[in-house]
């Protein structure tokens, strides 16, 4: 299903913001939240993860609803997860667009990766 | 002993009314903070020694043999990146200007993430602006344009806008209509007279929309501008000419989307516009406690608020160029310094992939996903907590923060020092080797 995401603060994210290697950070940052209506579209109820994906990257949530987002907008606390759908373009502003980023969403059975499983693929050279 | 009026140094509200608990040189009780303050302030896990990496791994070192490593990081690239500052004291933000003339680099804050478009476009239009002081005592109608101060500044609607008693506004929220515009319900919409969803990406078209009413040019607007009618824009249009005293508070959600600092160019008119009719005035929400210090201080340091590119004969400014996250894409940066900072997190995974590519030194309190790619590790004191120091609140107030608990850490200030000292000294050895 295509949805539009938008990433941003929320209380338990900013609360966790100094301690983004522990549990709290990942409960915090690694989810998505969306419309009951996509929820059911996409079959969510039985214990599945979510899966966002997009030309830059794909990274798997815990999808939980949220009465103030409309259908076709899902919302992902800003963070290393969400970070993976944005593209690397500041449109010569220095901003890249952390908001109204086009996906794809679907359920998935995989697991949510938590923060060094995220990190530890990224290539890293020695000074 | 109880610490009070002290002042939170999570975000740009910098609440002033905290009172801190402390026994035996520990945090043990934090009163008036939100949830962000209070977990700032409490504490979390640090990172325990400085630490360089060696065949791969973070090794334990002392404080000078980091500053000497990152010194010699520094002076081997060629254009290193100096990154963050929001989150630490204007004294250090002073400091890390001098090591970014000294090494020939480039200075960003975290603002190029945040609010860079709001500034952009403060520096094209101007900025109608007043103190929070000046809301809380004399705004009726304030606007909550993309942001969502209910969970990112929690505290901002009772001290000083939707909900503050103040000198005109004795009534409170009773007596003031507030009004939210957003691409989805929040908690901060829950609290208001007026709600407005827009479609995301599209507060440019809607700006552009009041813009027209507010002129009386109702007739050139379309029947539905971002999926709101036409009738509800009307009625909010009515409602901003009707305040006595309006406010607009603005956030991410107009900075972070399709339109940019172009949002913020059209929000700043429209308030202009509005100036014509009543008084209104505009302020970009600021999320760190003092990144509306490091635009502060490197403004009157260089002439420029951000992204300032010390590596030609004078300062130079070109976000889209000199941008933190614009140098990483196009691998114009050889070394980054990072400080109060966590790119790692915080910028899109495809600059982080080209961070990871460089030499890496990390000066923060706390183990962070920057750490796992970083070099050289230098904990420091948490400024505002453990080191007392300058910060500017959201509308430019400047204020001192306190020290509220002795640290064993060096802070930030000291630790550049350590490591401009290292620079000077190194420099200096490179030259007599090459003069002999």
């Amino acid at each position: 299903m295509r949805a539009i995401m938008i990433s941003g603060r929320t209380l338990a994210q900013g609360a966790n913001c100094e301690s983004k290697m522990s549990e709290d950070f990942f409960k915090a940052a690694s989810s998505c939240h969306l419309s009951k209506e996509d929820y059911d579209l996409l079959g969510l109820s039985d214990g599945k993860n979510i899966l966002l994906k997009n030309e830059f990257g794909k990274t798997v949530l815990s999808p939980r609803v949220d009465d103030g987002l409309r259908k076709g907008i899902v919302f992902v606390p800003m963070g290393p997860w969400a970070n993976i759908l944005i593209g690397p373009d500041t449109g010569g502003c220095g901003t890249p667009q952390f908001k109204g980023v086009e996906i794809d969403i679907e359920a998935t059975n995989s697991p949510i990766m938590d923060i060094r499983e995220l990190f530890g693929s990224v290539q890293r050279a020695e000074a | 002993m109880m610490v009070e009026d002290a002042i939170c140094s999570f975000c740009g509200c910098l609440c002033d009314d905290i009172n801190v608990e402390v026994e035996e040189n520990n945090v043990k009780r934090v009163r008036h903070a939100c949830r962000l303050g209070s977990s700032k302030i409490m504490g979390h896990e640090r990172i325990r020694s400085p630490m360089v990496r060696k065949d791969g791994e973070l090794k334990e070192v002392s404080y000078q043999q980091a500053y000497e490593r990152a010194a010699e990081i520094l002076l081997a690239a060629s254009k290193p990146l100096l990154y963050g500052w929001a989150s630490t004291v204007c004294e250090a933000q002073k400091k890390g200007i001098l090591l970014a003339e000294e090494v020939g680099g480039v200075l960003d804050s975290t603002a190029t993430v945040c609010h860079g478009p709001s500034v952009i476009g403060i520096e094209e239009k101007g900025l109608p602006g007043a103190t929070l002081g000046q809301v809380k005592n004399r705004a009726d109608t304030i606007v909550f344009w993309g942001c969502n101060p209910a969970e990112a500044h929690p505290r901002h609607s009772l001290r000083y806008s939707s909900n503050a008693c103040g000198r005109f506004t004795p009534e409170g929220r009773s007596a003031k209509r507030i009004i939210v515009v957003d691409v989805r319900e929040t908690r901060t919409s829950k609290n208001a007279d007026k709600q407005v969803i827009i479609q995301p990406g599209t507060d440019y078209e809607v700006i552009s929309a009041l813009r027209m009413l507010v002129a009386g040019k109702g007739d050139v607007v379309p029947d539905e501008v971002g999926g709101v009618a036409k009738k509800e824009l009307a009625s909010l249009a009515q409602m901003l000419l009707a305040a006595k005293f309006g406010a607009v508070f603005f956030g991410l959600g107009i900075t972070h989307s399709r339109g940019r600092y172009k949002n913020i160019d059209n929000a700043l008119s429209l308030v202009a516009d509005l100036n014509s009719h009543t008084k209104f005035v505009i302020m970009p929400m600021r999320g760190h406690y003092n990144v509306g210090g490091i635009g502060q201080v490197l403004a009157w340091s260089s002439g420029y608020p951000m992204s300032v590119d010390f590596t030609r004969q004078a300062p130079y400014f070109n976000p889209g160029e000199t941008a933190a996250c614009d140098l990483l894409a196009k691998a114009d940066t050889d070394a980054a310094l990072i400080i109060a900072a966590d790119p790692a997190s915080n910028f899109p995974r495809k600059i982080v992939e080209e961070l990871a590519k460089m030499p890496i030194i990390q000066i923060d309190p706390y183990e962070n996903p920057t750490t796992l790619l970083a070099d050289v590790v230098i904990p420091s004191a948490i400024a505002g907590v453990e080191a007392e120091g300058t910060a500017y609140r959201m509308d430019g107030l400047a204020l001192r923060m306190r020290k509220l608990v002795n640290s064993s850490y060096p802070s930030d200030e000291e630790i550049l020092d350590g490591i401009l000292e290292c620079v000077r000294s190194l420099r200096s050895a490179m030259r007599m080797q090459g003069g002999a």
